[in-house]
């Protein structure tokens, strides 16, 4: 089995001489590729760890016939990943594809983080070089299996020329062309030279599903050896030569400046080097965390908390609030809704709200730099490296291509990644410290100063005729467009695809269907793309919304969705699969309730069943979930169920817990006791059925997380008969009267 | 004020404050990074170690209260009959994802299953809902923990 290395940007590398290859001796070859400081490290760690230098392991005549795939003479294949590992898999699921039309077996390949560049590896659903979205897969399945099957003819043809016969007549098995008919094979290696001769194919054929050995199998992950002994490198275990450690304190309020700081304690703490005043921040560089952590909590600060000082989250909320009053812009409109619920025999309007949300990544923001006179090295795990790049050289006022970056695998990504605040940060701070500095935030600082998935208010009327059914469908929302800032382009004439997904092109038929949206934006907070990104919020308005239609019609759940679905068969096919396999409709003891979501998101199907007990406290438990997924072709099902199991624990986490307030433009929450995650106590049972399909990959990262938290809060209407309509779920309000 | 460390059967010299926390000294002075930083408040065990033998909280834990104790890390715990069999677990249920609160999950499981041969789902919460994975890997945690216990029960 092969690991992903670490020294990614390999045209960046020092020099190829000091890569260096670790065999680690559990069970066949297991290679990691390393920078010299962390082989030192390592053996540092584990002297008695078998090591070998390995100079040739980069050999000058490799067959390079695109962007991802690189073979060499002889050993392992490299793959130069496009899309960074932050737990989703995809350094697993994205080789599968290449392997599997070059006909290699997964023990045959090593990875490589993508250099920074948007030419080579942008993500053809984006247009920028990023990680995000649930797309990886989207976007590979095409580009990256004919990227393999045109490197193997090429192969093909070169084995074809040598022995004198019809590449036709040739074929491929574990990184060997094949004459079967005289029984002659060669391995890949020994092609390169003539295979790097051979004219790419403009055309290639790309295989039959039936023929696929390994797209569709539970392929064991590529980079968890490394992750259960201490050798995974993330941005956060960087350590070039000569490093400093940092920790640094931002304006406490949103939009204040640093207006004065008294060092002198600081300075006198044991490892305090430095201390390092921005407009809007200070922070300590020391020869450990340790230090640099004490010098910080040493320091007398005084802020200007600048123009929004006041600034509470009620304020947020009143101006959203605000909009929803009067006409947005429309983002989709069928028939005519307004005079449709005016004539229906049944009237329902609701409002919905939900807060600002943390991303919390178990690794907290960090990034290294080297600022030199002519240039700047970063070392730091990120989803969109090459804006990372830019941010970088803006900030330290070189060229682009004077900015090293070395990507890393990711301790949580979940969108917090695919900004560039904190390399700025850390740039801005390198630019005043002689040697390169590793800037960690506390994880106050974390939580503080993140960019938040955005409040959003709505406001849902429908109609219903006599038999209960919807005759009509309104929402209009209000919140902060995320698009419009990270990718402008994408953000037309008020509305941005990511801030309506869940909100439009609804599984539902309705007759007359309004949605409008209002991008209303906080002052001095940025928001950013958080797992499951603007269907985080739609799909628990609109599921619970169903469910109060539901309810109105005096209907079950199930029942009354299915009624609504005949134009389209694969969420009624999850939604029927779900149903079956949570034992819907059986009995439940009093205070315990089951309720359903669907959710057709990033391109997949999903119906999920919780099943929640509430306490006489109001405490609410989730014991069962039972997921039904239709996400077309399944490359990994074992990574289908380990995302699903994943975003549904994301989900409930920010269904019973997650909030983030502001008191006088401060966050009020600060650390995990304030900002809480589910436990090992509090998880449920998560069983995930996969419904087998022919359809093209959908995204499968973040879908449960938005589909999950419905699920949740339509049980406890089951369970209590209170029906939650903003989050996170308030167990006040769930006590037990009696 | 200089502390001779005894981590993974190697003594090591360093010269810190003696409130330094563990995890500092171990990461960032002796670059074993594979023990991690994640709330500074023994809030998500992350940085879990095991003193003699005792998961504990390197966050919190002040370099002068180590002594003369054996401190492990995730570097090593491979090498105890427990953090072998539940790094086994570990591959064999595909538990990581992120990977990065896993050194941590590892150390409270191996120290879990060190004292404990046949632990009950209570026992196993108990033990592990001190250690927070964002990711929810939770369930396979369970089931791993579950399957190194049988493992090694058979002697495995």
């Amino acid at each position: 089995m092969v690991g992903p290395l670490n020294d990614s940007s390999t045209k960046y590398s020092p020099s190829r001489r000091d890569i260096l290859k670790v065999g680690l001796g559990t069970g066949g070859a297991l290679f990691f590729v390393f920078g010299l400081p962390t082989l030192a490290q390592r053996l540092q760690a584990d002297p008695g760890g078998a090591a070998e230098t390995n100079a040739a392991a980069e050999p000058e005549a490799a067959f390079v016939p695109n962007a991802f795939i690189r073979i060499p003479p002889s050993g392992p294949v490299t793959l130069t990943m496009p899309y960074v590992e932050m737990g989703q898999g995809t350094y697993t699921s994205i080789p599968m594809l290449i392997a599997e039309e070059l006909d290699l077996d997964l023990s045959q390949v090593r990875l490589e983080h993508a250099p920074p560049d948007e030419n080579l590896y942008a993500n053809p659903l984006l247009g920028v070089q990023a990680t995000g979205n649930s797309n990886a897969i989207r976007g590979a399945w095409q580009p990256l299996r004919e990227a393999g099957a045109k490197a193997r003819m090429m192969l093909i043809a070169a084995a074809a020329k040598r022995w004198g016969v019809e590449p036709s007549s040739c074929g491929t098995e574990r990184g060997e062309v094949v004459h079967s008919s005289t029984n002659r094979r060669i391995a890949y290696g020994k092609l390169v030279t003539d295979a790097a001769t051979m004219p790419v194919p403009e055309n290639v054929a790309l295989k039959d599903p039936k023929d696929f050995k390994l797209i569709g199998t539970a392929a064991k992950r590529l980079d968890l050896p490394a992750k259960v002994n201490g050798t995974a490198t993330f941005g956060i275990d960087a350590r070039p030569v000569g490093l400093k450690f940092a920790t640094l304190v931002q304006s406490p309020a949103f939009g204040g400046r640093l207006k004065k700081v008294d060092d002198t304690a600081a300075k006198a703490v044991k490892g305090v080097r430095q201390i390092v005043r921005l407009d809007d921040a200070v922070a300590v560089v020391a020869d450990h965390m340790g230090a640099a952590k004490k010098g910080l909590a040493a320091l007398a600060i005084e802020w200007d908390d600048g123009p929004h000082a006041k600034l509470d989250t009620s304020d947020i909320l009143a101006e959203l609030e605000q909009a929803t009053q009067k006409p947005a812009v429309v983002a989709q409109r069928i028939g005519d809704a307004n005079s449709a619920i005016s004539g229906a025999t049944t009237k329902v309007e609701a409002t919905y709200h939900v807060p600002f949300l943390a991303h919390a990544t178990m690794e907290p923001m960090n990034c290294t730099v080297h600022m030199r006179p002519d240039a700047c090295e970063i070392w730091v795990g990120t989803q969109a490296i090459a804006r990372v790049q830019r941010a970088a050289a803006k900030v330290a006022g070189l060229p682009v291509d004077k900015v090293i970056v070395h990507n890393h695998l990711i301790g949580g990504g979940f969108g917090r990644r695919l900004e560039s605040d904190g390399v700025e940060r850390a740039v801005q701070i390198a630019m005043q410290v002689d040697s390169p500095v590793k800037v960690v935030w506390t994880r106050e600082e974390d939580i503080q100063h993140d960019m938040y998935r955005p409040m959003f208010f709505d406001r849902l009327s429908a109609g219903l005729d006599a038999s209960g059914k919807p005759v009509a469908w309104s929402n209009r929302f209000a919140g902060s467009s995320i698009i419009a800032r990270w990718l402008p382009a994408a953000f037309n004439n008020g509305l941005d695809p990511d801030t309506t997904e869940g909100a439009i092109n609804l599984v539902y038929n309705f007759p007359n269907l309004q949605v409008e949206y209002a991008r209303v934006e906080p002052p001095a907070i940025g928001t950013a793309f958080w797992r499951s990104v603007g269907p985080s919020h739609n799909v628990f308005v609109t599921e619970s919304f169903i469910d109060e239609l539901a309810a109105a019609a005096g209907q079950d759940p199930v029942a009354y969705r299915l009624g609504l679905l005949d134009k389209s068969p694969r969420a009624r096919g999850v939604l029927a699969l779900a149903a079956e396999k949570s034992g819907w409709g059986a009995k439940l003891p009093a205070r315990a309730g089951r309720g359903v979501s669907l959710q057709n998101a990033f391109g997949s199907y999903m119906a999920l069943v919780a099943e929640v007990e509430i306490a006489k406290s109001g405490d609410v438990r989730v014991r069962r979930v039972i997921c039904a997924v239709d996400c077309g072709i399944v490359i990994n099902p074992d990574t289908i169920r380990a995302q699903m199991q994943s975003a549904v624990v994301f989900g409930i986490t920010a269904a019973l817990h997650g909030e983030i307030t502001l008191k006088n433009a401060r966050v009020e929450q600060s650390n995990f006791d304030t900002y809480q995650m589910l436990r090992m106590d509090e998880a449920p049972k998560i069983e995930v059925h996969i419904v087998p399909s022919n359809e093209a990959p959908g995204g499968m990262g973040e879908a449960g997380t938005s589909a999950i938290v419905p699920a949740v809060t339509n049980a406890i209407f089951a369970a209590t008969g209170k029906r939650l309509r903003q989050l996170p779920v308030d167990i006040s309000v769930l006590k037990d009267p009696s | 004020m200089a502390f001779t460390l005894r981590i993974n059967g190697t003594q090591h010299s360093v010269d810190v404050d003696d409130d330094t926390p563990l995890l500092w000294v171990l990461r960032d002075v002796l670059g074993m990074t594979g023990t991690k930083f994640g709330c500074g408040m023994a809030l998500c065990g992350a940085c879990t170690v095991h003193i003699d033998g005792t998961p504990v909280r390197s966050c919190i834990t002040p370099v002068d209260s180590v002594g003369n104790s054996a401190v492990t890390t995730i570097e090593s715990i491979g090498s105890t009959p427990a953090g072998a069999s539940i790094q086994r677990a570990w591959l064999d249920h595909q538990v990581p994802q992120c990977g990065y609160c896993q050194s941590g999950q590892i150390m409270s499981a191996a120290a879990l299953l060190a004292g404990n041969a046949n632990p009950s789902d209570s026992q196993i919460d108990d033990a592990m809902s001190g250690n927070i994975c964002r990711c929810g890997t939770y369930v396979r945690i369970r089931e791993a923990i579950k399957s190194a216990a049988a493992s090694s029960r058979q002697g495995g």
